[in-house]
């Protein structure tokens, strides 16, 4: 009882029958609930995927790249750099996304008419829409979490490697580029896979201030079709299958990582 | 002057007695905490059993508890919520029924225990699995030849043991079980964050009472944040005494 | 063992912590969300609004014990057959579509469905005039479906409340929004409303709209329905429906 779990083979007996008795409830689904809707929506359900995904991609790099500045601040900075990197971690972490995004959503869109020279703004068209606050909150947000992995990440690098680089005569925007980011890079990668993973799963609620995301198109499955289950459900296994292939990708480039 | 008055309408709207918004406010806060203290403690006692099942149960427990966790940690909180709320009590009630007993009434706040339990449960059984692994075997066998019961071992070396290394990932997640529970506004469930917009929606004060709510939330973080500290330093110093 | 003990007190735990009380009030369940001047909470949490007052009438009438239950409208009929809640009084047309999923009672008022849109712009309630504009809608309201099915092209924004939808029109993120004519004569009289106007009443297709708005009960409880249909009959035979209307409309709200 007190050894450390012995790793369970592969095709142990037990497996092969929880696997039948899983393909037993899965084919029970299949012929007793009901999935003709699946057809009628394949395109929209394909579009709203292809948003969430974008939308995941892009605010993971802007969130990242927001995060250098704020982890390296916090790291290495002068110190009024540092509180003020600090405590907008601080007050992002603290208050939740949803909160945020309809701040950021409702809480501007209750400001736009009180100055009309936004409507006329070549930007307009673009703030009418609703993408552009969803991809900001979410940079934002990830930005936040990631700066804290980052500033150990950057507070990690050994002194000595930087003071070397420094000797050899590397300007201090060289030692950034070429010692600190690819060191800190390398630190932060186990941890980034599970952040993206975390940051997909925050993804749905931007369905909440009218994106069509894969979200917001089995929400409309359910209100047209009265079905509530089955989306659902069909919907958690769009999300397994997104995790699963985010931590597939990120193994394989933390498999390549040349440093260690 | 036009803008003085401006703020004192505005800040009028948050007065704790009605009219002012203060009170509902206040009280949506405390059924959020409610929610994240019993999501929190639910999640707690899934994550030991879950931690005890993957560390020393047989290998059908152990494999169905990765299910859980890996499904549970691949799937947005937003629509487990959505098909525990409306499944969960319409599950219960089946197998009551089953059972042959009344249907029971499950209420807002009691779903939304459940619902933030299962999740939290999922990760916390990794974040204690991971700190029990990180106690010494010899503990334990000395433990069990000193002839402890296995109840005792657990409740005396090895839940104090863990508890060090699994504070940090144990604080972690209750700041994000104060977080989650924001996601119940969207089943319609009256906490801080449905309030907050149905103040904001009412009055037209949209900025005011999302940032109002916002300092809410921060506050509740920032006293966690001081009170686990604390917890922190008092349980380094009883173990480096002991 | 430890395993099957904990398995044990987590289990009584969870036992406990549901609560074992068995139902007795019926729970009437209502959109989580300011719907003036039907349902809207405030500041001290009370609901209060016209269907609010007719509920309170009709429960009285079937001696009923009633309990308002907020929940996210677009979630009514899920919670409604998932036992959530017992009655769905917010608003919810009779429609063929839902008369599958739930059973209604008889009609307990009727409000049009009109087009609520920006001053500046010059549009009515046509399919042509409103063709390329951005229209907002809530979701699983007939007056989505009835924008799909009528308004070709005509981009769709769908909201979870219908106060939503209301902020984005004030904010001129849509052109325009379709939804029942009552609350949205109430917006547009408020000043947050000042800057949107009622451009008309659509064309009536009763297969969408339905006979008009009914409470929402489950399959399985015919014996409710009757006791709800024989209360409604009651309070508009003695009086009671039309002394509550008064108190906020100037007009039959029950309709022809």
């Amino acid at each position: 009882m007190l050894k450390k779990p012995a790793p369970i083979a592969r095709f142990a007996p037990h497996r092969i029958i929880l696997a039948l008795i899983s393909a037993a409830v899965v084919g029970y689904m299949i012929y007793f609930l009901r999935w003709d809707w699946l057809a009628d929506y394949s395109d929209k359900i394909w579009i709203g995927l292809w948003r969430t995904v974008w939308l995941l991609a892009l605010s993971v790099l802007f969130g990242f790249l927001l995060a250098l500045p704020l982890g390296l601040a916090q790291a290495n900075g002068p110190k009024p750099l540092a509180i003020m990197a600090n405590s907008f971690c601080t007050v992002i972490r603290g208050t939740p996304l949803l909160l945020q995004l309809w701040l950021i959503y409702y809480g501007l869109g209750s400001i736009f008419p009180t100055i009309p020279s936004i409507r006329q703004s070549e930007l307009w068209p673009y703030l009418r829409q609703a993408w552009p606050y969803a991809l900001f909150t979410l940079s934002i947000s990830f930005a936040a979490y990631e700066a804290e992995i980052m500033r150990g990440a950057f507070a990690g690098v050994p002194k000595g490697e930087l003071e070397a680089a420094r000797a050899i005569g590397m300007s201090r925007w060289q030692c950034f580029r070429r010692i600190l980011l690819p060191r800190a890079f390398y630190r932060a990668l186990p941890t980034l896979g599970g952040e993206v993973v975390l940051q997909m799963k925050a993804t749905p609620l931007v369905a909440t201030i009218t994106m069509i995301d894969i979200y917001a198109v089995f929400s409309k499955v359910r209100q047209d079709t009265f079905i509530t289950y089955e989306p659902l459900l069909f919907l958690a296994l769009i999300y397994i299958v997104l995790a699963a292939l985010l931590t597939l990708v990120f193994k394989h480039i933390e498999n390549r990582n040349p440093v260690h | 002057m036009q803008l003085i008055a401006d703020i004192s309408t505005s800040l009028s709207l948050l007065a704790f007695s009605p009219p002012g918004w203060g009170g509902a406010l206040l009280k949506g806060l405390l059924s959020s905490l409610q929610i994240a203290l019993g999501g929190y403690g639910l999640g707690l006692l899934i994550g030991i059993a879950g931690a005890c099942g993957k560390l020393y149960g047989n290998a059908v427990c152990r494999d169905l508890l990765g299910c859980y966790t890996t499904a549970v940690r691949a799937v947005p909180e937003l629509v487990l919520i959505l098909l525990l709320y409306y499944a969960g009590s319409d599950l219960v009630n089946q197998v009551l029924h089953w059972l042959s007993y009344p249907p029971i009434d499950i209420n807002g706040l009691v779903a939304g225990i459940f619902v933030i339990g299962i999740v939290q449960g999922a990760y916390s059984t990794e974040v204690i699995r991971g700190a029990m692994s990180a106690i010494p075997v010899g503990h334990i066998e000395a433990a069990f030849a000193c002839g402890m019961r296995p109840w005792q071992v657990l409740k005396r070396i090895i839940l104090p043991e863990m508890l060090v290394h699994a504070l940090p990932g144990l604080s972690n997640l209750w700041l994000i079980a104060t977080k989650d529970t924001a996601l119940l506004a969207v089943v319609g469930f009256t906490e801080l964050t449905l309030i907050t917009k149905q103040a904001a929606g009412g009055t037209k004060h949209h900025m005011l009472f999302y940032c109002a709510a916002g300092l809410l939330y921060l506050s509740v973080t920032l006293i966690s944040n001081w009170g686990i500290k604390k917890l922190d330093n008092h349980l380094r110093h009883t173990k480096a005494s002991t | 063992m430890t395993i099957k003990k904990i398995a044990a007190i987590a289990g009584s735990l969870l036992a406990l912590s549901t609560g074992m009380v068995q139902a007795q009030a019926v729970k009437i369940g209502i959109g989580a969300e300011p719907y003036p001047p039907f349902s809207s909470a405030d500041a001290a949490g009370n609901w209060n609004g016209w269907e609010i007052d007719i509920m309170g009438a009709i429960c009285e009438e079937a001696k009923l014990e009633c309990k308002i239950t907020p929940v996210a409208w677009d979630g009514l009929i899920a919670a409604l057959n998932g036992n959530k809640i017992d009655v769905i009084m917010a608003s919810l047309s009779i429609t063929q579509e839902r008369s599958k999923q739930i059973d209604f009672t008889q009609k307990y008022y009727s409000t049009p469905s009109v087009i609520v849109g920006d001053k500046s712009l010059t549009m009515d309630a046509t399919p042509a005039s409103l063709e390329g504009k951005i229209l907002g809608v809530q979701m699983g309201s007939i007056h989505r479906s009835y924008a799909l099915k009528h308004f070709k092209g005509v981009e769709l924004k769908e909201y979870q409340t219908q106060d939503e939808a209301n902020q984005d029109l004030v904010a001129g993120r849509i052109d325009a929004t379709q939804a029942d004519s009552l609350p949205m004569s109430d917006f547009v009289a408020s000043s947050d409303g000042g800057c949107c106007e009622i451009k008309g009443e659509v064309a009536p297709d009763v297969e969408v709209f339905g006979p008009g708005i009914g409470a929402g009960v489950r399959k399985s409880q015919p014996e409710l329905t009757e006791k709800l249909n024989a209360a409604i009959k009651a309070i508009r035979a003695n009086g009671k429906y039309d002394e509550i209307s008064k108190r906020y409309f100037d007009f039959d709200i029950y309709g022809g």
